[in-house]
């Protein structure tokens, strides 16, 4: 499991700050959203958010594992 | 040199403006973001800033990173506000010291269009009928954004 951040319109969304989504080994964002899409708690949530990894944008190939520090990120809106 | 922040805090415009200045300098900058009474012609009472924001603060580190390499910039500094925000306060101040104006303008320019690209800030709106709503700029095709 890793925890996933959730932000803004997403926490409101899904009732909570975060959430536990399974991760196996070698599995990469595009896996996470997978299975993220399988919890019912997720279910409000668009199917390909931005994701942020280890403080970073990262694609549908970049690599998760436990530990990192992963993110949904809403559309942005500073400024 | 450069400094980037997330802040809780009300924003100086004057201590961002002297942190920059030097005699080296010919040229400051200054933009500053505040909150507008309506957006897509709604009244808005105010606006909650909210940010992840330990990958903000790294974004925004990134972004001064850039407008040095591209502009040349001699000092550069931007702070960003969470929190409850009144109408008039200012949400982002950025301040840039240069030689002469046109790095020093372009400078400032850059900093706030990446901030409304890559920056991770929300704004939940307040409106005056009691609403409130979650800005999406990828949702709106209307208006050219301050």
């Amino acid at each position: 499991m890793v925890t996933v951040q959730l932000f803004a319109s997403y926490a409101e969304l899904v009732g909570s700050h975060s959430i536990e989504v399974p991760v196996n080994p070698g599995d990469r964002v595009a896996d996470l959203l997978g299975n993220l899409r399988n919890l019912p708690s997720a279910s409000l949530l668009p199917r390909t958010p931005l994701v942020a990894v280890n403080r970073a944008f990262a694609s549908e190939h970049t690599p998760v594992s436990v530990g990192d520090e992963i993110a949904l990120i809403p559309p942005v809106a500073g400024g | 040199m450069s400094r980037s922040a997330i802040v809780e805090r009300t924003i100086d415009p004057a201590a961002l403006i002297a942190e920059v200045s030097s005699p080296q300098c010919g040229a400051v900058s200054v933009f500053l973001g505040t909150v507008r009474d309506q957006n897509d012609g709604r009244a808005v009472d105010g606006i909650d800033y909210t940010a992840y924001t330990a990958m903000a603060e790294a974004e925004l580190a990134s972004i001064l990173v850039e407008v040095e390499e591209l502009f040349a910039v001699t000092s550069v500094v931007v702070e960003h506000r969470v929190g409850s925000l009144d109408l008039g306060d200012v949400s982002v101040g950025i301040a840039a010291a240069h030689a002469h104006r046109g790095a020093a303008l372009k400078s400032v320019r850059y900093v706030i269009e990446e901030i409304k690209k890559r920056v991770p800030v929300w704004k939940l709106e307040h409106y005056s009928d009691g609403t409130r709503e979650w800005v999406d700029p990828t949702a709106r095709h209307s208006e050219a954004r301050a």
